[in-house]
């Protein structure tokens, strides 16, 4: 078995009201900070030899909207 | 006519919808469940508003990949009538049956209230009892109802008439302020370009009796069951 992390982000140009709002608090705490994504996070162990990219471009994620990186662990 | 509900774990719509069917309209209904695989003696499948699956994931995303969901699109291709309500359009859009995607809303917060819709398309089997720029009364409940498409399938949508409503004010006008989710161009309701699968977040079967507050929702039923 091999341990997978998906990474999920609202895809480039669309608007992420939760990414904006968290912008937005760090700023008035002072830092200086841009283009803050709020997205999530999904970690699995998989067979070796498991199609991951399929898994998740088909079952995980919706390509319209989101971007994902897949990182092993 | 005889119509299925669909009820995934995590609906809650089902049974008001179910309810209109078969005491407004009397018609004939059952429901079906997640794990039911043959829709072959229906001739309209709804899907119902809730949060199947708890909108684990995406709203919508599981319940995409049920088995009744398998079912569903091959009962779409077979040219049947499918109607998805708020979470039910959600699914749909998930499973590629409807265009576009549906997003948090723009205020990050759940909107239940009555809002007013323009018919723009009333050449469709889900609107042909109403009037083209009819404003109906009806209520939406969710907090991803943002509809979005990218610019040249919008632009697609418009020209092929799969526009069914957009949310505006109370003299028919589709502005900023009567926009409650922040969807793309307004938009409260699609179909596809075959004209037999359609996905609204607003509910009208929260408002097929006058008991209910508005019996806007009712032509829609009435469109959908007749010839």
């Amino acid at each position: 078995m091999k341990r997978v992390r998906v990474l999920i982000k609202p895809k480039e140009g669309l608007l992420d009201p939760q990414g904006r709002a968290v912008e937005e608090m760090l700023k008035d705490n002072g830092f200086k900070v841009r283009h803050v994504k709020v997205g999530k996070l999904v970690e699995l162990e998989v067979e070796e030899g498991e199609d991951v990219k399929k898994l998740v471009e088909k079952f995980i994620i919706n390509p319209l909207i989101e971007d994902y990186e897949i990182e092993e662990l | 006519m005889r119509f299925a509900v669909c009820v995934f774990p995590g609906s809650n719509c089902d049974y008001d919808t179910f309810y209109i069917i078969r005491d407004v309209l009397e018609k004939d209904v059952d429901f079906v469940f997640y794990d039911q695989k043959d829709l072959s003696k229906y001739d309209c499948v709804v899907l119902p508003g809730g949060f199947s699956y708890g909108d684990y994931l995406r709203p919508g995303a599981l319940a995409a990949k049920s088995p009744l969901a398998e079912a569903v699109v091959e009962f779409a291709g077979r040219g049947k009538l499918v109607l998805g309500i708020c979470n039910g359009f959600q699914i749909l859009t998930e499973l590629h049956l409807l265009p576009g995607a549906l997003l948090p809303n723009l205020n990050m917060r759940f909107v239940c209230k009555d809002v007013y819709l323009r018919v723009e398309n009333n050449t469709t089997t889900l609107t042909k009892k109403l009037d083209e720029g009819e404003i109906l009364r009806i209520p939406i409940a969710h907090h991803d109802g943002r509809y979005y498409v990218p610019e040249d399938e919008l632009k697609r949508l418009e020209e092929r008439g799969q526009i069914l409503f957009r949310y505006v004010d109370q003299d028919g006008n589709a502005t900023d302020g009567a926009n409650p989710n922040g969807s793309v161009s307004n938009i409260a309701g699609v179909m596809n370009k075959e004209g037999n699968v359609f996905g609204m977040m607003p509910h009208p079967e929260r408002a097929s009796e006058d008991i209910l507050g508005s019996h806007d929702g009712l032509m829609l039923w009435y469109s959908l069951i007749s010839d």
